[in-house]
């Protein structure tokens, strides 16, 4: 008897299938893209009875404790509205001793002076606050120094910061926008980890 | 006289794709291998807070990575654990981590490093304070709270 040859499968259709397989993996992987809030820590204290003088009106004191609770400027107050706060207590009000005082800064990138606040937002937290809390805070921070920004990039370059293409100007808007948050040295107040 | 076929019809001869699945499943294994999952497996849990205002961590390479959460064995306690290359570790033993990833950098890039903590929202400032202060201590400034993206909190 004469053997007969196999008959060929056709493997046309494992193409499509490997596809699938690669689709699904293109699709699911996440190439897991780290995102967060960006700080530079203070660096090292040298000399600690070094005192920095920094006047009253010029700093925003803004306390958590371990209850999550806040205090800004001594009154009870809400994250919700701390960007708010924080976005009037840096804007300019060059004549209000309730205010930041205003200081002329020589900015070479638009070959002028500006009027720039002298203030600063103090955060201080507890040793039992959470991490979660301190996040939404620091996110609050943040956004108003991003508000801010808008403001000076919308009035010199007519777009939102975000929008800025230009490393230059960008890196103007840093500068007349910095971001002078500072952290005071812990405290164990609350008690506890 | 038929020694010369012609009457054979002259239909082009089938591609042959029998080699197009190969090529498609090299594909797959080079992406199924390069893709890394997770650079280190996770000893703490931690689920990371939420915020709105994040940016992009950018250059991968540059940065090193703290975690900090509840450790996932649970004969260890529910207090918050630090957790360096794959290892629990104390706040005392950040400064070697520290001095041993600019070791692994070149010269040009370490003060660029960038110190990712990777935070359990749960976990109290307290550690997290102990962190900074020793990340001050070697002069490694540059960190990143490490946080999900939300549109609003």
């Amino acid at each position: 008897m004469a053997k007969r040859p196999a008959p060929e499968i056709n493997a046309g259709s494992m193409a499509d299938i490997a596809f699938l397989l690669l689709i699904f993996f293109l699709v699911t992987t996440t190439m897991d893209v780290d995102t967060g809030i960006t700080r530079i820590l203070p660096p090292p204290v040298k000399n600690k009875n070094e005192n920095v003088d920094v006047k009253e009106r010029n700093v925003l004191k803004v306390l958590i404790n371990s209850h999550d609770l806040m205090l800004v400027n001594g009154k009870p107050a809400n994250v919700d509205n701390l960007t708010e706060k924080v976005v009037d207590f840096m804007s300019l009000h060059p004549n209000n001793k309730a205010y930041p005082e205003v200081q002329a800064k020589y900015i070479p990138e638009l070959g002028k002076k500006v009027l720039m606040s002298k203030g600063i937002v103090s955060l201080k937290n507890d040793r039992g606050t959470s991490y979660q809390m301190y996040i939404k805070v620091q996110d609050a921070i943040a956004k108003a120094f991003n508000i801010l920004k808008d403001q000076q990039s919308l009035k010199y370059y007519g777009v939102k910061y975000k929008e800025l293409v230009d490393p230059k100007k960008i890196k103007t808007i840093n500068k007349l926008v910095p971001i002078r948050v500072s952290e005071a040295e812990p405290e164990n107040v609350g008690g506890g980890d | 006289m038929s020694k010369f076929k012609t009457t054979k019809t002259k239909s082009s001869p089938g591609i042959n794709t029998s080699s197009l699945p190969d090529i498609i499943f090299m594909l797959l294994f080079f992406f199924m291998v390069t893709t890394s999952m997770r650079q280190n497996s996770p000893l703490v849990k931690y689920t990371l807070p939420t915020a709105t205002q994040v940016q992009k961590l950018e250059k991968k390479s540059l940065v090193s990575y703290i975690y900090v959460g509840q450790p996932v064995d649970k004969a260890l306690g529910t207090k918050s654990r630090i957790q360096l290359n794959d290892s629990y570790a104390t706040v005392k033993d950040i400064p070697e981590f520290i001095s041993r990833e600019r070791q692994a950098r070149n010269e040009a890039d370490r003060k660029l490093l960038t110190t990712s903590l990777k935070v359990d929202e749960h976990t109290k400032m307290g550690i997290v304070t102990d962190i900074k202060q020793e990340l001050r201590k070697v002069n490694a400034l540059k960190i990143n709270y490490s946080t999900r993206k939300v549109l609003k909190n």
